[in-house]
Order: C-alpha cells, then sequence, then structure tokens
C-alpha cells in the first residue's frame, strides 16, 4: 500500500515521515517517531493505553490514524520529563505514592492526568474518578493512581474539596 | 540502618514513568512481523490450507511445515492424569477457537494480516464440547483418545471415617456453585521477538513472560536444539497474572522461525487473540456438602470439584492445577475433622486453562465462606461466632489433606475485621435501608493462602516438571556495587527494590548499591519465576542468604586488613567495622579485585556467592468484608466499603504490599460483578473484545482499606509470607456473601460469580 507524507510536532520536535493511510497514529508514533512510550493495550480504544495529547486534547492514539496527525502538535509520555530525565510533578507523585506496577498503562494515565491538570476547572474527587476511569489498570486496582494524580493536583494548586459549580 | 520494612519508593518506576521502559513490543524494530492464522472453529478436521500468492519475502508456515517439532505434552504422575498432547501447529484436527493454525510472515504487521486473510482455511467443523455438562454428557465427542470421556484428571481424597460425621450430624448444609469463566488480561498481552545471531547461531527469544528459564527449557526440548543455543529475555513485562507462566504454541514457532530462516520475527498479539486465544481460568462447579453440630461446629466436608480445563493441558504446570488445588485446600483455614473430595478436569473445545491469580482458591473461598453463611442461617446462629468457633487456632496445625498450617493470625484477622467493620451499626443502617426499599448487604471472607511453597508442594502433586527453589549468585564489583542475579522474574511486584532493601540490611549497603537482575536465562541463575506469592518469600529467602554469605567474606576480608578478628567484624553504613576502626566496602572490594596480593592468604579469594532456598511454605491470612448496596430493580450492585486484614507475615515493603492488595481485589471485584468469557454452544466465544469482557475501571473500584496484621512465620527465612494473590481470593467471597445479605428478603442466595445484573433479576424474579 502506498505511503503518504507527514509532518507532524511531537513533543515539540518536527518529524516528517511517510505512512500508509491506515496506519494508527499509535502505530506511526512508536515505528515511525521511534517513540515507543505509548503503548497499545487493546488497539479498540478502550483500555487508553495509547493516550496521547492531539492539539492538548486527549485522543485515542488506536483510534485515530497517523495521516490524521499531519500538520498537527502531539504531546506522548516522553515530553513529560525533563531532558536530563527530570521527571515531572505528575511523574514524581505516581513514584512517590506507588501509582504503578508493570507501568504499561502508566504513560495513558500520566497523559490523561497531565490533560485533566492543565484544564482551568480545579479538580475535585468527583472529577478525579470520573476523568481517570476512562482508562484501565489491571495491576493498581486504581487505588495508588488516584492518590498519585490527587497528590499532583494538589502541589500544583488544582485540588479542591469542594465540587466546583458548573 | 533498616530498610527492610521501608515504604521505600521503587527503583523500577523512573524509567516506566519516562516511557522509557522495554517492553517486547518496543524492541520489534527491524523485525519480521508474524500474524497467526486461528481456527475459526471449536473443533473439526482440517482437510486443506492453500496459500494464497505470497509477495516476495512473505511466508506461510502450516503444521506439515513442522517435521520434527514436538508437541506441548505436560507430565502429571498422580490423579489419574491422561497426558494430551498441543501441537505447536495442527496438521490433522482443530481443537478451539483460536488456536492457532498458521503463521504468516511479512515484512510489516499489516501486511502480514493481509496475507492471512487471503489464505483459504478448508476445516469440517465437528461437534464441539463447550461445557462441563457437554464433557461429561455420556456419548459426547471425545476430545483426546487418550482422556476418555474427556477426564484428563481424576483425583480423590477419601477419608473412611466421613460418613460417621454425616451420620451424626444435627445438621447438613448441601449446595452447588458454579464459577465463570475469566481472562488474566495482563494490559499487555502476549508478545515475542525471536532472534537469530549470525555470530554465535544462537537465538534471542524475548517474551512477555513470567518463567523465562522454564520457556528456554520446554522450547529447546521441542525443538530438539541445545539448551545453551536459546536465550530468553523476559524484558519489562506488562503484566501476568498467571497467564505468562504457560508455554505457548505461538513461541517455539519464533524460535523455529529464527532458526530455520536465520532472521528476526516479532509476534505482537492483539487483544482479541488474548481474549480468545491466550489462556482462561476459573471456569469450575463445585457441589458441596457439610456436617455440623447443633452448635455450629463443623464435623465433616465433601466436596466435587469439576474443572472446565479446556482443549490442552498447560506447561508446565498442567491441567491438574485447577482441580487439584481446590482439592488439597478445600478444608481453608478451618478445623475440619473429615474430609471427601474428588476432583476432575475435563477437557473441551474452548481456550487452554492456566493459573490465574489465586487460582482455584477464589473459587474455593466463595464455596467456604457461603457454606459458612448458609450454616450459620440454617442453624440460627451468628455467621461471625460460627467462623469463630471453626477457625483453627493452635498451630501448627495439619489439614485432613496433610498441609500444615503455620503460625497465623485467623481468629484475630476476622475480629479486627469485625470491629473495624462496626457491624452493628451496620445493621442499623441496612434495617433503616430497608424501610426505604433499599437493600444493604454486608459480607465476611475469612481464608488462608498457602504462598511461598517451594518443591515439596509441587512435587506432592505428581508434577513431572518440579518448580520450586529459587537461585541467587550475588556478586560485588570491583566498585563496590553489589549485583544480584535472580532466577525469578518479576512483571511489576517491585521485586528490584524489595530483594535489595533485603540485601542492603545484610551488607550494611545503601540499597542504591544494590543492583538486582532478572529476567535473562543467560545472565541469572536457573530459576522459576514470579507466581505462586512466591517472590518475598523464595527469592526473597535465597537473596537473603547470598547476602549473608557475601558479608561473611566481606568481614573476612576486612579482618584480614584491619587485622581484627572475623567474628569482631560489622558491616554498616557501607564499610566494615572493628571497634573503632573501619575501611569502605568499596575499599575493600578494590582489593579484593585488584590488589588481591594482600588477601593471598586467604587463597583464591573473590567476593562472589550463591545460594538456593526452598522452602517447604507457609500460609498468609486474611478477612475481607464487603459491603454493598443492591439495586433490586436494576440488579445493579454498588459496593459502599472494602475492608481487608490482612496478615503476610514480616512486610519487606509496606508501599508494594498495599499495591498488591488494592490490585488483587480490583481483580476479586471483577470476577465477582463483572468478567467473564461467555462461549455461544458451537463453541464461538462471544467476549473476544474489551467492550464484552469487562475488567473494571476506577468508577467501579472503590477506596479499599487495608489493616495489616504481621505474624511472622516461622517457617520462611525473611517471614515474610506471600501476598500477591489474596486480595482477588477473598474479594468475590466477601461480595457474593454481602449480595446474598442485601438479598436475604428474597431469600437470594449467589451461588454463581459473576453475579451480574441479570442473573441477580432472574433470582430475584425467582424467588418472589
Amino acid at each position: 500500500m502506498s505511503k503518504m507524507p507527514i509532518r507532524l510536532t511531537v513533543n515539540g520536535v518536527p518529524h516528517e515521515v511517510a505512512v500508509e493511510p491506515r496506519r494508527s497514529l499509535a502505530d506511526t508514533l512508536r515505528d515511525e517517531c521511534g517513540l515507543t512510550g505509548t503503548h497499545l493495550g487493546c488497539e479498540h480504544g478502550v483500555c487508553g493505553a495509547c493516550t496521547v495529547l492531539l492539539e492538548g486534547e486527549p485522543v485515542r492514539a488506536c483510534l485515530l490514524f497517523g495521516v490524521q496527525a499531519d500538520g498537527r502538535a502531539v504531546r506522548t509520555v516522553e515530553g513529560l520529563a525533563a531532558a536530563d530525565g527530570t521527571l515531572d510533578p505528575l511523574q514524581r507523585a505516581f513514584w512517590e505514592n506507588h501509582g504503578l506496577q508493570c507501568g504499561f498503562c502508566t504513560p495513558g494515565f500520566l497523559m490523561l492526568a497531565t490533560w485533566m491538570l492543565e484544564q482551568p476547572e480545579p479538580v475535585d474527587e468527583a472529577r478525579l474518578r470520573h476523568v481517570l476511569s476512562s482508562n484501565l489498570c489491571r495491576c493498581t486496582g486504581y487505588q495508588n493512581i488516584l492518590k498519585s494524580v490527587r497528590a499532583a493536583a494538589q502541589a500544583l494548586g488544582k485540588w479542591t474539596e469542594v465540587a466546583p459549580v458548573r | 540502618m533498616n530498610w527492610t520494612g521501608r515504604r521505600l519508593p521503587r527503583t523500577e518506576d523512573p524509567a516506566l514513568l519516562r516511557g522509557e521502559g522495554a517492553f517486547t513490543a518496543d524492541l520489534a524494530a527491524g523485525a519480521r512481523a508474524v500474524r497467526f492464522l486461528r481456527s475459526p472453529f471449536a473443533a473439526g478436521r482440517i482437510l486443506s490450507i492453500a496459500a494464497p500468492d505470497l509477495p516476495p519475502g512473505a511466508l506461510l508456515v502450516t503444521g506439515a511445515d513442522l517435521e520434527g517439532v514436538g508437541a506441548i505434552r505436560p507430565e502429571l504422575f498422580r490423579f489419574n492424569y491422561r497426558a494430551i498432547a498441543q501441537p505447536v501447529l495442527p496438521r490433522e484436527r482443530v481443537h478451539f477457537v483460536g488456536q492457532p493454525i498458521a503463521a504468516v510472515v511479512a515484512a510489516t504487521p499489516e501486511e502480514a494480516e493481509d496475507i492471512a486473510e487471503a489464505v483459504l482455511l478448508d476445516i469440517e467443523p465437528e461437534e464441539a464440547v463447550v461445557t462441563i455438562e457437554d464433557a461429561l454428557r455420556p456419548g459426547a465427542p471425545t476430545l483426546h483418545a487418550e482422556a476418555p470421556g474427556n477426564v484428563v484428571v481424576d483425583g480423590t481424597i477419601r477419608h473412611p471415617d466421613c460418613e460417621a460425621a454425616f451420620a451424626r450430624a444435627d445438621r447438613i448444609v448441601e449446595f452447588s456453585l458454579r464459577s465463570g469463566r475469566q481472562n488474566a488480561t495482563p494490559l499487555e498481552a502476549r508478545a515475542g521477538l525471536a532472534a537469530h545471531d549470525r555470530a554465535t547461531g544462537r537465538i534471542r527469544l524475548t517474551a512477555s513472560c513470567q518463567m523465562p528459564h522454564m520457556l528456554r527449557t520446554g522450547i529447546a526440548a521441542l525443538l530438539g536444539m541445545a539448551e545453551a543455543d536459546l536465550q530468553v529475555v523476559a524484558p519489562d513485562v506488562g503484566g501476568g497474572f498467571g497467564q505468562k507462566m504457560a508455554l505457548f504454541p505461538e513461541y517455539p514457532l519464533l524460535v523455529w522461525l529464527a532458526r530455520r530462516h536465520r532472521g528476526s520475527f516479532c509476534w505482537i498479539e492483539d487483544r482479541n487473540e488474548n481474549l480468545i486465544a491466550s489462556a482462561h481460568s476459573r471456569d469450575q462447579i463445585h457441589h458441596l456438602r457439610a456436617a455440623f453440630a447443633a452448635d455450629g461446629t463443623l464435623l465433616g466436608l465433601e466436596a466435587d470439584i469439576l474443572a472446565n480445563t479446556g482443549a490442552f493441558s498447560c506447561y508446565p504446570t498442567t491441567c491438574g492445577v485447577e482441580p487439584l488445588m481446590a482439592l488439597a485446600e478445600y478444608p481453608g483455614p478451618y478445623r475440619l475433622p473429615t474430609y471427601s473430595a474428588r476432583a476432575r478436569a475435563l477437557a473441551t473445545h474452548t481456550c487452554p486453562a492456566a493459573p490465574y491469580r489465586g487460582v482455584s482458591r477464589p473459587v474455593v473461598t466463595f464455596g467456604l465462606e457461603r457454606l459458612m453463611d448458609r450454616a450459620a442461617a440454617a442453624l440460627g446462629l451468628d455467621p461471625v461466632a460460627l467462623r469463630r468457633r471453626n477457625l483453627v487456632t493452635e498451630f501448627p496445625h495439619v489439614t485432613p489433606t496433610g498441609l500444615t498450617l503455620d503460625q497465623a493470625s485467623y481468629v484475630e484477622a476476622l475480629d479486627r475485621a469485625v470491629e473495624a467493620a462496626d457491624i452493628p451499626a451496620f445493621r442499623a443502617r441496612q434495617e433503616a435501608a430497608r424501610r426505604e426499599g433499599r437493600y444493604l448487604g454486608l459480607g465476611l471472607a475469612v481464608f488462608n493462602e498457602r504462598t511461598g511453597y517451594g518443591t515439596p508442594a509441587f512435587a506432592a502433586r505428581g508434577m513431572g516438571i518440579v518448580p520450586g527453589y529459587e537461585v541467587v549468585d550475588i556478586a560485588m564489583t570491583p566498585a563496590g556495587e553489589v549485583e544480584v542475579r535472580i532466577g525469578a522474574s518479576p512483571h511489576g511486584q517491585g521485586l528490584r527494590t524489595a530483594l535489595a532493601q533485603l540485601a542492603a540490611d545484610r551488607l550494611g549497603l545503601d540499597p542504591s548499591r544494590i543492583r538486582v537482575i532478572h529476567g535473562d536465562t543467560d545472565r541469572t541463575p536457573y530459576g522459576w519465576g514470579s507466581f505462586a506469592s512466591r517472590g518475598a518469600v523464595i527469592a526473597g529467602g535465597a537473596t537473603q542468604l547470598a547476602a549473608d554469605k557475601l558479608a561473611a567474606r566481606l568481614r573476612r576480608a576486612a579482618a584480614r586488613l584491619l587485622q581484627a578478628e572475623p567474628d569482631s567484624v560489622t558491616l554498616r553504613d557501607g564499610a566494615a567495622w572493628a571497634g573503632e576502626a573501619s575501611i569502605p566496602l568499596t575499599e575493600i572490594a578494590r582489593r579484593v579485585h585488584q590488589r588481591s596480593e594482600q588477601l593471598s592468604d586467604l587463597g583464591g579469594f573473590n567476593l562472589a556467592e550463591t545460594a538456593s532456598y526452598d522452602p517447604g511454605g507457609t500460609f498468609s491470612n486474611a478477612c475481607h468484608v464487603a459491603e454493598v448496596e443492591v439495586d433490586a430493580e436494576t440488579g445493579h450492585v454498588r459496593i459502599l466499603r472494602f475492608l481487608v486484614v490482612e496478615d503476610a507475615g514480616r512486610l519487606l515493603n509496606p508501599l508494594i504490599a498495599d499495591g498488591q492488595v488494592h490490585g488483587g481485589v480490583a481483580q476479586g471485584i471483577a470476577n465477582a460483578l463483572l468478567e467473564e468469557v461467555l462461549y455461544a454452544p458451537d463453541g464461538n466465544p462471544l467476549t473476544g473484545s474489551l467492550a464484552d469482557y469487562l475488567p473494571p475501571s476506577a468508577a467501579e473500584i472503590p477506596h479499599i482499606e487495608i489493616i495489616h496484621m504481621e505474624t511472622e512465620s516461622p517457617e520462611t527465612l525473611t517471614g515474610a509470607k506471600g501476598l500477591g494473590e489474596g486480595g482477588a481470593i477473598g474479594a468475590p467471597a466477601a461480595i457474593a456473601n454481602a449480595i446474598s445479605d442485601a438479598l436475604s428478603p428474597f431469600g437470594v442466595d449467589i451461588a454463581e460469580l459473576p453475579a451480574t445484573p441479570a442473573r441477580i433479576r432472574a433470582l430475584i424474579r425467582n424467588a418472589r
């Protein structure tokens, strides 16, 4: 099958690659851009392990084609830590609170939570659980993932004990 | 400095958090893609497999190509086991939907899928045997000629005085229960990458597996190749929960391809394959009959255990693993004077069964704990008091199946749980809710969990391959770091951190100076893996032994260098001390390696040791409490509270221990309410996606409260008992009891899991 040239920016770095139109964004990131931190758990949009941010919005990279990212900006887990490897506050919260076990779902949860913490609205318990129920984890029972994101939200001044008025 | 017992964040995590982990699929660049063609029929005769015109470089491999390749045929020398064989690729018959029957190789996964879809499979379907009832039906088709009546394992235990116990019983409680079929569903599905090394002629198989050494042994035997020419690597592994223990046919096929075609071949399983064709578990029916005295004393138990173990027998545990564990461990934590049981493994045209977190114990605990509640109701006794009356309180205690229960806290854990649950307050809430037409329920599950068992336990099952021991090689580098090479192979349990904590204390060294190396048959001693809640106990025990031996060597060298007696030397803060005098361990390491002439009188001295550990096993225990609300109109169950009182002995790292409990409970909740592999009557799987098979999300899993007790085991070196499986064992029973309690006004008894809304509605309807 013929390939289409696309340009996308991943974590601020421009990439020019050629992909088959049927190749998913996840495979494009993994195989063409060499960024294997985005994991594939189900390839049918349920588990969320492949969650990345496309133009700032969380998406399932398995449900988009690579060509749909042409001319657009993608953020993946590889873009969270500093260039020297220093973890960002969310990653650090996951580390300190044992928010991961096997680590396979972790990139998806990190991107989903990164998006949530960048939104203007504060995060309360209900929103935390609601948003994070988008993704599946098989190891942690979610408790320490919730705890990690809660801790990061508190550290970033995004946490509220009271539900915001919508 | 005491490192053991601290909530130390894991050394595993930073790379995983940066997305820099190395899972099998992350290493596949440059490899050719392999796609398996899988049987669309549960049973049938292969007439032909016709290849389309293959593009250059593509391959189609069928069973006919695998001349000389053996079949997977694990052995069990007891319990009337019939050794049945699973071909790597079948030539004559297919035995379940999803069974690999051919492999396509192409440059990319997409291309391989295109070719696979164009292959013409001509299979003549035959009548399928799908359920336990199907398998037992007189005249049912037989899957394997070696196993007449589809019975692959038939074990019995008969105590002659059992009948007498029933004769003098005041009350006999009898019922059947059914456990739905589950898939362990690790978030990373299976994956394998076999690469031929032209310089050495060796093959390296990188695979998402739990037992790399066993996989190497099994594949080398199947292919008739030198085991030394095969390296198996378990890189980062995205969960396993037992599913990734087995030797699956896909892996020897990858190694065969790499050898035959002198290249790299990669298979990344998709979720549909994993759901229908990896391994299933827990598809069981138990019939229980128990004799009680009027005061609630349990007098005797009879159990008939039936396990649907699918089309083949998993290697190395065999399909006996589920029924025989239930047979041996049904007495649980209770004083049981007499016991008779029969346990059978039945072959069906379904995906083969393999161990899954807890193996049979979630079903056994479901049975025993429903029994306790049913007996209490039948006798008009308080269910907590009934349990307390029958729990073992004196240790060691020998069960009617010959297992020795070591020091534990069965009654104490129950009491702590009952106190924390505040049952009187709950009963008041329950009463108030019922007046409003709402149904609250509270359920308990008390259980013990045999953990950390070595070869004696596996040998008692009569296994042809007896796992159990672990070996640890330990050495100090010339720069003074310590390398701990373990045969076990963790996949998320944090052993790299916990074992470093253990070794750090023995060596007086900071854990950051210790590297735990695992998951590579070239770099680690022969060992078994992470399964059966054994890492902290067995790999931990071997690490402790090895570290002690290395510490003795360091003390000996220090004594020589400080001119002191070895017995007077202690190791702490990265140095060896004799009174006021000290020498850094880094300096000892440097001298031993680079200035060995200073230690020449010690004779060929080095800083390497090895230790092996093979314990008899221990029992951890727990009490789970679930509080639920059942919507009687919809059958929906909401968990209001979940409490775990867990006693896993000494906790090496409580942060990790809590995580294991959380994760286990979540899987147990899924077992109780959500997850079920379903087949149509013709053997076609109905749950081939995560839209049909339902692992829980954060919306379904409540906050889990944990209270730890730490009864140290005299049976383990580290004092730790295993706890990896416990969460999954207790939760289904506690929730089944809670739902039954909630719906007691309807007279509903939960006897089948998962308790889906449809099942609960049917029970309420039928009760009305």
